[in-house]
């Protein structure tokens, strides 16, 4: 999108706040959340085209607080000022009907601070019409699949109070899987504002030698059992995801659903190797919550393996009398960062010496959260390794093993360098941010099927 | 009626939309979509949140060159429609002489119809006011002693409408009314943490009015669901072993939607999904010959069962829905495929093509997938096993990108003794890999044990979508099956 179009969508944005939040009657607290896109979604598969198009995306959260009560209306935003006006209008109209009848909620929190900001970051994308082109002639012969996603991102926030943010970025993923006739696959991804041609040649000739290399020997079954493993940064990455699910929310730790209650409790302990942080100095999601809260450019949040803080919104701290730490909603991690650690790369074969390397894990749970117990599967190119050689790749493997293990006593080392591992989901929108993770090597994971 | 003639004028505004579209396609189709959704949901006896969300917007599919676009846009107007439909007409061209098939029309069949959910009592009946009041009692019910520590409960209604026109003149109108409730309770003692639900997170779910709200037996089944998390603190670790597993029909769901309802899509058979949620075990060359289970096993692709969470009449291609075995005797014998999957694979399929929303395209989906009813009743089942573990409620459930090595976690077990269900059994786990499992099917209750539920949750594609299922099962017996516990 073009800077006019974007200043018309923001323009048009703050023509509503204006309009709306001068409605609010005494008593009466008015917020305003807005997620918008412009999106363009190109679907590949054998290094053809097999879905395309374009979504124009938007949509407002207007919540009424009154009387110790709430509730929220979701209406589209489409940036036709007349038509976004009369639905808000409605949508107020409707609260009015609806929150008296509510019971109190004592845990509501009002909007009190007063902070604003505004971001933008204009990035370069492909054409439209030139994606398909550009992509597939330089995977020709190449059985490539995966998805294209790019345009615009807009996430804003207002209220009655006079808070006010506006978050917009460019931004594309491309996120793909190299597969060959066994149907053995590497898994390649490129995200960022600035599309960069050769990078995407770069790194499509690296996915292309990691093919070589699964193909050049016939899968290995591998028995159940405990591996000394390298588990490539990916693969980390999909471990720290399950702490933003009944783990590091304050909320679930009250509640009793969380998988690091027993670290909270000092029952258990991680390894003194092992940080975690929330860093937002990346800049690359919004810092403000659902209630216009600003979280701290950096949260730290298990440092030296000690729990030092969960995540906290303002309705959890109201009711269990903690200090907020600018949480969302559901006090999930929204841009973690694992410190890397003393291995480099040259080593990490050598330092494996015999066991597994995986490059990706997929469709986690939790076998037991209370326990911190995590199963899911490797995926993509995971490899068997003797005396710090890579042998053959595997079979894929289900493991089932806790968080206190690999984490915890068990984990050898991590890597002394980080890689971005891009948010790529497009549930409801397309998402933001990342994970900034080494890789790690940890003795005797447990492999179960 | 009143609703037919309010979704007839939209129809002909759509046409009339469509009509006066400026694009030179061989086919252009509308898919029209209003959906409200309203949550209800407490915590412990306070309110955690309410409120409504309300989408709505077009599709515009083009069809150029044997290639689809699609443009979807939240605004009605004509101008959006057109800049919509320019976008969608300037991706097909673009990506024509990339495309992996060649589309024609009669992948966009025409069709005239209607669907209405069938609704006792509408969602108004009872005010915000007095849902969160209800809401609120079954949270103090479920309490039923301090070392529960947490309660919850919440009420999701939804009524979708959604629109069909085509320049080759479908005209087709559906509306949804569907309610998902779920009750659930923490019970804790020191480190032990045990959690019960109404069937497991979000298994209650149909299509529907209030009348699903307020059921007969609901203040019977929450105080259960107490009782039970309670039961769970103190009950044994399931034992690890190879043993017989019994699976209650709130289990059987999550069963059947991930090794069956999955592997059997054809475009993941295809490759399409192979980037996201993975491909598939089955092969093209499968159908018809593979023997995928026990003789026992039956399993319907049936968008026709009133009430259940994914019924309707059409696909939101156009193609008309209608009950198929999928696996009959044991045998595969249809995909989940749609129109463009049939003609991609020349296998037969069923009407799938199905999309979460106006901002998504169609894809291969499951709609209610179920397990046909067997001879045996529940006592007959456990009577004749010697030794196993009967398992209730899923909470955990992890499956590979091939749909192959499996492993499901459940909320609740009773151990099986000489014929008779004996103690309590918490953090029941079970895995296994598809084929072997399903051919271990040993016994298949009757229609008395035969139990609907369903999930409003099930993720896939690219973009992602998000899409809601029906599944109907008997209880079922499996044999030799690796059962374990929890603990680190």
């Amino acid at each position: 999108m073009n800077a006019d179009r974007l200043a018309l969508l923001e323009a048009s944005f703050n023509q509503l706040v204006e309009a709306i939040c001068a409605e609010a009657a005494a008593g009466e607290y008015l917020t305003l959340k807005l997620t918008s896109e412009r999106s363009q979604f190109v679907r590949f598969n054998h290094a053809k085209v097999r879905q395309t198009g374009e979504v124009a995306d938007g949509w407002l959260r207007l919540t009424l607080m009154k009387d110790q009560r709430t509730s929220y209306r979701e209406f589209p935003f489409t940036g036709e000022s007349k038509l976004d006006w009369r639905q808000a209008c409605t949508a107020l109209e409707e609260l009015r009907q609806e929150v008296p009848q509510l019971p109190i909620d004592p845990y509501l929190v009002l909007p009190s601070e007063v902070h604003q900001s505004r971001e933008v970051n204009l990035g370069q994308l492909l054409a439209p019409e030139s994606v398909a082109s550009t992509l597939l002639a330089t995977a020709s012969g190449l059985d490539f699949t995966g998805i294209y996603a790019a345009g615009l991102l807009v996430r804003a926030y207002a209220d009655s109070s006079g808070q006010k943010h506006w978050f917009a970025t460019d931004s594309f993923a491309l996120d793909y899987s190299l597969f060959n006739a066994e149907g053995q696959a590497v898994k390649g991804m490129l995200a960022g504002s600035e599309w960069d041609e050769s990078a995407y040649i770069a790194k499509l000739h690296e996915s292309k030698a990691q093919l070589e290399q699964l193909t050049a020997a016939p899968p290995k079954p591998i028995s159940r059992g405990q591996y000394r493993t390298y588990l490539a940064p990916a693969a980390v990455a999909e471990l720290v995801g399950m702490l933003s699910w009944g783990a590091i929310s304050e909320a679930a730790m009250q509640q009793g659903g969380s998988a690091l209650a027993l670290l909270q409790q000092q029952e258990k302990r991680l390894s003194p190797k092992f940080t975690l942080r929330e860093n937002f100095q990346y800049g690359l999601v919004p810092r403000f919550n659902e209630l216009g809260e600003m979280a701290p450019l950096d949260l730290p949040v298990i440092v030296d393996g000690v729990l030092v803080n969960t995540l906290i919104n303002g309705r959890t701290a109201k009711e269990y009398q903690k200090i907020p730490n600018g949480a969302n909603s559901s006090e999930s991690l929204q841009s973690p960062e694992i410190n890397p650690g003393r291995l480099s790369a040259e080593k990490i074969l050598a330092d494996l010496g015999t066991g597994l390397y995986v490059s990706n894990l997929h469709y986690l749970n939790w076998s037991d959260r209370p326990t911190g117990r995590i199963t899911g599967m490797t995926r993509y190119a995971c490899f068997w390794v003797e005396n710090g050689e890579i042998v053959a790749p595997i079979e894929n493997l289900r493991f089932d093993e806790s968080l206190y293990r690999f984490w915890g006593d068990n984990l050898v080392d991590l890597t002394d360098f980080q890689e971005f591992i891009p948010e790529v989901g497009t549930y409801e929108n397309r998402n933001l941010g990342g994970t900034w993770v080494p890789g790690m090597l940890v003795e005797d994971f447990t492999y179960t099927l | 009626m009143i609703a037919t003639e309010l979704s007839q004028t939209f129809v002909d505004r759509l046409q009339k939309s469509l009509a006066a579209l400026n694009i030179p396609a061989d086919w252009i189709g509308l898919r029209a979509v209003k959906d409200a959704s309203t949550t209800r949901a407490v915590r412990d006896g306070m309110p955690e949140t309410n409120g409504t969300s309300f989408t709505q917007g077009v599709m515009v599919e083009v069809l150029v060159n044997g290639q689809i676009g699609y443009g979807a846009t939240n605004s009605f107007s004509q101008a959006s429609l057109q800049i919509a439909a320019q976008a969608a007409y300037q991706q097909a061209i673009a990506a024509s002489q990339w495309k992996i098939h060649p589309i024609s029309i009669a992948e966009r069949p025409k069709v005239i119809g209607q669907y209405v959910s069938p609704v006792k009592k509408p969602f108004d009946a009872l005010s915000p006011g007095e849902i969160n009041d209800l809401l609120i009692q079954i949270c103090q019910k479920l309490k039923v002693s301090d070392q529960i520590v947490q309660t919850t409960a919440a009420a999701y209604t939804r009524e979708i409408e959604t629109w069909f026109v085509s320049s080759n003149g479908s005209e087709v109108y559906q509306k949804f009314a569907t309610i998902t409730t779920d009750y659930a309770a923490t019970a804790q003692d020191g480190p032990i943490v045990q959690r019960r639900t109404n069937n497991g997170w979000l298994a209650h779910c149909y299509q529907g009015g209030l009348e699903l709200l307020i059921t007969p037996h609901l203040w019977d089944t929450v105080q259960q669901i107490g009782e039970q998390a309670l039961e769970l603190l103190t009950a044994a670790e399931c034992p690890t072993t190879t043993t017989t597993l019994v699976l209650d029909p709130d289990q059987m769901l999550l069963q059947i939607h991930e090794s069956i309802g999955h592997p059997l899509e054809l475009d993941r058979i295809l490759g399409d999904e192979r980037n996201y949620a993975g491909g598939s075990f089955v092969k093209p060359q499968d159908f018809g010959q593979l023997v995928y289970g026990s003789p026992l096993m039956n399993i319907t692709f049936d968008p026709t069962v009133p009430g259940e969470f994914a019924s309707y009449r059409f696909d939101d291609t156009g193609a008309p829905a209608t009950r198929e075995y999928l696996i009959r005797e044991g045998v595969l014998m249809r995909g989940l495929g749609s129109l463009e999957s049939q003609a991609r694979t020349g296998l037969a399929g069923v009407a799938c093509a199905r999309a979460c929303s106006w901002n998504r395209p169609p894809i291969d989906r499951m709609a209610n997938l179920n397990l046909e009813p067997g001879n045996a009743s529940f006592e007959e089942i456990i009577s004749g096993i010697e030794h196993g573990v009967y398992m209730q409620a899923n909470r955990s459930w992890s499956i590979d990108d091939q749909r192959y090595k499996f492993q499901f976690g459940c909320e609740y077990a009773k151990l099986i003794e000489n014929g008779k269900l004996t103690q309590t059994l918490r953090n029941p786990n079970y895995r296994g890999t598809t084929p072997q499992f399903w051919n271990s099917l040993s016994q298949v209750g009757d229609r008395s044990t035969w139990k609907l539920y369903g999930s409003p949750v099930c993720g896939k594609g690219e973009p992602n979508q998000v899409i809601w299922v029906g599944h109907g099962s008997p209880i079922c017996a499996f044999t030799n099956v690796e059962v374990f516990g929890g603990g680190a």
